[in-house]
């Protein structure tokens, strides 16, 4: 019961904060309307028993919304993103869009035959998910993404100065 | 690889702790309070933190031109909530509110709220001495966090689980601290970032008179302090379960253990703060990520042998 009630107040809370993102007049508020839809999408994660995952999706929403509406704001043709916009453009080619993949999703819901259950979940699923995913290749994949981590670090130090305070080179 | 682990029974406190840790957490804020107000040479310190939150309960809210209140009041709001959010999976002596079998996640995603909480409060009142502090609290956020999500994924490392009272139990023999001192180094110097505190509250720095806060009064402000001390609160508590071995010692019961391991970290903190200047923003974050990334790498890789070595 009180997962049908959560599915629901969660659902909805990511489809009226979505919208917003649409309506809100600034960049700002826009920006963290996405985010709380992304954490209420997060929490029907949780609510499927997925627990890694969905906490995982708070964590990257959180600080990859955050470092964007720096940019937005830094990049926005109105300086500081202080004046009234609206994040919608081409709006007929939009909406068309958003409905067409609307209804295919759903049409995909009520058509699929659902397979029935088998079996039942693994005792540790983030275990079972990080199997799932990297299996043999856990070592490759770790020293890929250690790697991956190192260039970005490093590319980043060598394209800065220093700041505003000194130390020009 | 490849066999399933068995995982423990949940080992979570009766329901009603979750009334209870707001009550208790805010009596731990206070004391600290109490002794950073102390350290300050303050006289009357005991009542000093009292006496301020009242001041600041009957104060009237500042009012700034085309301010966005909405998002400045979520702001400072989050903090607190963040902080409590987080406080769960902390064991107060062997078990936490919420065991949760990804607790450590479950607090790294919930201390990273205040990056949003810090960076809308700065936002908020269209300010733009405010809005330098809430710059700076992303770019010391992108500094401390990689270091700290390092120096917190070697203790779950250590102990092969992301469940704290799993972390705990794997220290039964030998402290972490011991084994990856790196690392709880490493997170020390997060926990009083994540926090703006210390020598990071360049945030809200005097340079920029008060930053993030720097309109904020009465309530807003109240909400917003006390969200910030909370927060260092639950993440100097964070380093006992994860490094210092949680509730164990001698004859003391397991939460006596965890309340002076919390209070030596604590005091370590509040050391710090005294006894270092603000550190730059830019100074700070080559710092993190020439020399913490690469040494939590390090430390990490250092218990993944010891762990491979003892499996």
């Amino acid at each position: 019961m009180l997962e049908i009630v959560l599915f629901w107040v969660l659902a909805a809370a990511a489809l009226v904060f979505g919208y917003l993102v649409f309506r809100l007049d600034s960049m700002a508020q826009v920006t963290f309307a996405l985010l709380a839809s992304f954490l209420a999408v997060a929490g029907l994660v949780l609510l499927l028993g997925l627990g890694y995952l969905g906490v995982v999706i708070a964590l990257m929403m959180v600080i990859e919304m955050v470092i964007m509406a720096v940019f937005m704001i830094m990049y926005m043709m109105n300086p500081a993103g202080l004046m009234p916009m609206t994040m919608v453009h081409n709006k007929v080619g939009s909406a068309a869009i958003a409905i067409g993949t609307f209804v295919v999703l759903a049409a995909g819901i009520l058509l699929v035959d659902w397979p029935v259950r088998e079996g039942g979940p693994a005792p540790d699923l983030t275990f079972a998910l990080g199997e799932a995913l990297m299996g043999g290749q856990m070592l490759t994949m770790m020293t890929l993404g250690v790697g991956l981590f190192a260039t970005i670090v490093a590319t980043v130090l060598l394209s800065t100065g220093r700041g505003r305070y000194g130390d020009e080179r | 690889m490849g066999e399933m682990p068995v995982v423990p029974e949940p080992a979570a406190l009766p329901w009603w702790w979750a009334l209870l840790l707001p009550v208790l957490l805010g009596f731990v804020t206070w004391l600290v309070l109490v002794g950073d107000a102390a350290l300050s040479g303050g006289r009357a310190a005991f009542a000093a933190p009292g006496r301020e939150a009242v001041r600041l309960v009957v104060g009237q809210r500042r009012r700034t031109v085309a301010a966005d209140t909405v998002l400045g009041r979520i702001g400072g709001g989050t903090l607190p909530v963040a902080a409590l959010l987080a406080a769960a999976v902390l064991p107060l002596g062997e078990r936490p509110v919420a065991d949760l079998s990804v607790g450590v996640v479950w607090f790294n995603a919930m201390e990273v709220l205040a990056w949003a909480a810090v960076w809308m409060v700065g936002w908020g009142s269209n300010s733009a001495l405010g809005l330098v502090g809430g710059y700076r609290f992303v770019a010391q956020g992108l500094a401390y966090e990689l270091p700290h999500m390092f120096a917190i994924i070697t203790a779950a490392l250590g102990a092969e689980s992301l469940r704290l009272t799993t972390i705990v139990d794997a220290q039964r023999d030998l402290w972490f601290v011991v084994i990856m001192p790196v690392a709880f180094a490493v997170y020390l110097v997060s926990a009083a970032a994540m926090a703006f505190w210390g020598p990071f509250d360049a945030p809200v720095a005097r340079d920029v008179a008060g930053g993030a806060a720097v309109e904020l009064s009465g309530v807003d402000r109240l909400v917003f302090a006390g969200g910030r001390w909370l927060l260092l609160v639950v993440a100097a508590a964070m380093a006992v379960p994860l490094f210092l071995g949680g509730g164990a010692g001698p004859l003391l019961p397991a939460w006596a253990w965890v309340a002076v391991k919390t209070a030596a970290v604590l005091a370590l903190l509040l050391w710090l703060r005294h006894r270092f200047p603000t550190v730059r923003m830019d100074r700070y974050v080559e710092l993190a990520w020439v020399v913490l990334i690469p040494l939590t790498i390090a430390q990490a890789l250092a218990v993944a042998l010891v762990v491979l070595g003892g499996a």
